[in-house]
């Protein structure tokens, strides 16, 4: 267990040293450790911090001001629900009572089989095949709860 | 041997989402098993939407359509001799005559959903690169005469007129200029950034490497929402292919000056879509608005003087460089020049990508254009302009779209997102999402948003829930008025849009009726 957070420890100094010199580094080096281990760890604010030189709070700020960094692990998947307006005039309210009711959890939580985790997005451009939904990184459009189902069948 | 027949098979977001890999794939299987000799390419989408998946087969150089089609229909389109182009229920005829597409002004979207989207090859031979050319055998002050000329304004939102904001830009001395673009397309029911992104990237890169030659900055930056994953790989592989091209980088075209690209994703915050957050952003921090003066045009990215300009503006200066301001300018109406990329969204029958000049009514894009809305029910309200723009009551339909026509009755067109309502929609709850939108997304900054919309959700609550509800209607527009003018940028500043075009135009659904939709069992 120990040998893990050290590995993991080391995966995100170097990722951080890696882009520290880049102009703006800090959500680039947060992008690359949540693309590389699925989320932000509470372990990297520290070390990124002192790979920038900035104060631990200034990189705490960040990583909880955008909605895209997590700080706990995810479900193998992500099912991203779009709530906005174009989504709303086909049913995206409909679609997120089914979806919570489907997978027993709320926004911001994963299931208990650690498949899937819900989060809202507000528009994913896909507006003119409302409702949408994103798994992952691929989009559905016209989405059903019968077309949802199958989906989430085959996650 | 017969020649081999070109198929082309949109690979935009939206075709995508609704199964176009999978026709792709069953198209190249059928084609193997009947031994005939095809070539797939995967152009980005034409933007009309509702035919997605819309195949589309050359015959006699010209390109013919197919759509909606499913993977059910492949078979049957190949036994109907679709590669030659063969009668199908499916059939569409010509592409660019279905009136839908024949009606449009196609200047910034010309190339979209004809080209492959990465090959440079196509894109030069479609006249690609012409506007840089001619810009670099212009002196900076040249080429902002003429996008000043052209009369084009900011298509992200705010108007303004694009050759004066890099005017701005030129005359301030500095070592390092910036070039940014707004690609963080936050509103609901725009797409727009996003097929440019993903169907013609070339041209948002002839036009960024234009603004950079035009100001003297040598380095720009594409803020790209982290939603738009497809966006963000196209344009990576168009930067390094255009790199490798001479395109972009030290010596640009051989013109000797230089432009630098490069891609920053995005972390899902909305209010990063407001410039002086965007730049807080890309320089590492959060996403928290700046107080104005200075303006970004003279102390931007890093304290330096920087243009920041939305997708669609900067994607529109290549044609403008290419046939002159002149050519722009003779699209449009009054003070609004050249054409609106208009993003049909929501209910509507026939959704998808209008550019078209200004002054068209918004009835005539609605019905014309839209054909009513998708569950063939009357049209209630529509709401313009994104997120923070007003409910349009159908009484305003033969409004022009044009900036200023919008503008004198609080409307906007912003963006040029139009989401769709049938009769169905409930605009109280409406009202209430624009506040609980803008309580997520606040910055945090300032007063009136942060504490104000978390408090409009709660007084919006108490009057569906018939508390004390004419006191509280009252309260409700006081609290808009405050957030409005004591906002510091245009969420908090605008977010109570929708709020007030509710209560003016739709009152009767801003008032206490919870208890009666409990009884019915529409609310819990």
């Amino acid at each position: 267990m120990e040998q893990q957070s050290t590995t993991t420890e080391a995966t995100i100094r170097a990722l951080a040293e890696a882009n520290a010199g880049r102009p703006g580094a800090l959500l680039p080096i947060l992008h690359a450790i949540q693309d590389e281990l699925g989320y932000v760890p509470e372990a990297a604010v520290p070390i990124v911090a002192n790979v920038l030189n900035l104060s631990r709070a200034e990189v705490h700020g960040v990583v909880t001001f955008y909605h895209f960094f997590r700080t706990r692990p995810p479900g193998r998947h992500t099912l991203y629900l779009c709530r906005a307006e174009a989504c709303q005039s086909m049913g995206a309210r409909e679609l997120e009572r089914y979806v919570k009711d489907k997978l027993q959890i709320d926004f911001h939580e994963t299931t208990a089989d650690g498949r899937f985790s819900l989060e809202p997005v507000y528009c994913l451009g896909n507006c003119a095949c409302s409702p949408a939904v994103m798994i992952d990184e691929d989009v559905h459009g016209r989405m059903t709860p019968q077309r949802l189902d199958a989906l989430l069948g085959q996650g | 041997m017969a020649s081999k027949h070109r198929i082309f098979v949109p690979s935009d977001t939206t075709a995508r989402s609704v199964g176009a890999d999978q026709v792709a794939a069953a198209i190249a299987d059928e084609a193997s098993r009947r031994g005939a000799d095809v070539e797939i390419v995967r152009n980005g989408s034409r933007g009309l939407y509702w035919l997605e998946p819309l195949v589309e087969v050359e015959v006699a150089g010209k390109r013919l359509a197919y759509g909606p089609v499913g993977v059910e229909d492949v078979a049957s389109l190949f036994d109907a001799g679709f590669l030659t182009g063969g009668a199908h229920p499916r059939a569409l005829g010509e592409t660019e005559s279905i009136p839908y597409l024949a009606k449009q002004n196609r200047l910034t979207f010309a190339r979209v959903g004809v080209i492959d989207p990465l090959s440079i090859e196509d894109y030069r031979a479609h006249g690609g690169f012409r506007g840089l050319e001619n810009a670099a055998k212009l002196d900076g002050a040249e080429i902002v005469r003429i996008v000043t000329e052209s009369g084009l304004r900011g298509r992200g939102g705010a108007a303004f007129p694009t050759g004066i904001k890099w005017n701005t830009v030129l005359n301030a001395p500095a070592e390092q200029k910036y070039v940014v673009c707004n690609a963080d397309e936050g509103d609901s029911g725009t797409f727009a950034d996003r097929m440019i992104m993903e169907s013609d990237p070339y041209t948002l890169i002839e036009g960024m490497t234009i603004a950079g030659l035009a100001v003297g900055a040598t380095l720009g930056y594409v803020y790209i929402r982290a939603e738009y994953p497809q966006a963000i790989r196209t344009m990576r592989e168009a930067i390094a292919r255009a790199e490798a091209a001479g395109c972009l980088g030290t010596n640009v075209l051989g013109s000797g000056r230089a432009f630098h690209l490069e891609v920053r994703e995005a972390a899902g915050a909305y209010i990063c879509g407001e410039e002086t957050s965007l730049l807080e952003s890309l320089e590492g921090k959060r996403g928290m608005v700046r107080y104005r003066p200075p303006l970004p045009a003279i102390k931007g990215l890093f304290g330096k003087p920087t243009i920041v300009n939305n997708v669609i503006s900067l994607a529109t200066v290549p044609i403008i460089l290419d046939k002159g301001a002149e050519f722009y300018k003779n699209f449009g109406v009054g003070r609004s020049r050249g054409t609106l990329t208009v993003q049909l969204a929501g209910n509507v029958k026939r959704g998808g990508l209008v550019e078209i000049a200004f002054g068209l009514t918004l009835r005539e894009l609605l019905e014309d254009f839209g054909g009513g809305t998708a569950t063939g029910r009357p049209i209630r309200a529509v709401q313009a302009g994104g997120p923070l723009g007003a409910y349009i009551h159908p009484s305003k339909f033969d409004t022009p779209v044009d900036y200023e026509a919008f503008a004198a009755f609080g409307a906007m067109i912003g963006h040029g997102g139009i989401v769709v309502f049938d009769d169905t929609v409930d605009l109280g709850q409406q009202a209430r999402f624009a506040m609980e939108f803008c309580a997520i997304e606040s910055c945090g900054k300032c007063t009136p948003c942060r504490i104000g919309a978390v408090r409009g959700v709660e007084v919006i609550d108490r009057i569906l829930d018939g508390v004390n509800e004419a006191a509280n209607l009252t309260l409700l527009r006081e609290l808009c008025d405050t957030m409005v003018a004591g906002s510091l940028c245009a969420l908090g500043g605008m977010a109570p849009y929708p709020v007030l075009s509710i209560l003016d135009h739709f009152p009767e659904d801003l008032r206490a009726r919870n208890a009666q939709r409990r009884a019915v069992g529409e609310v819990a």
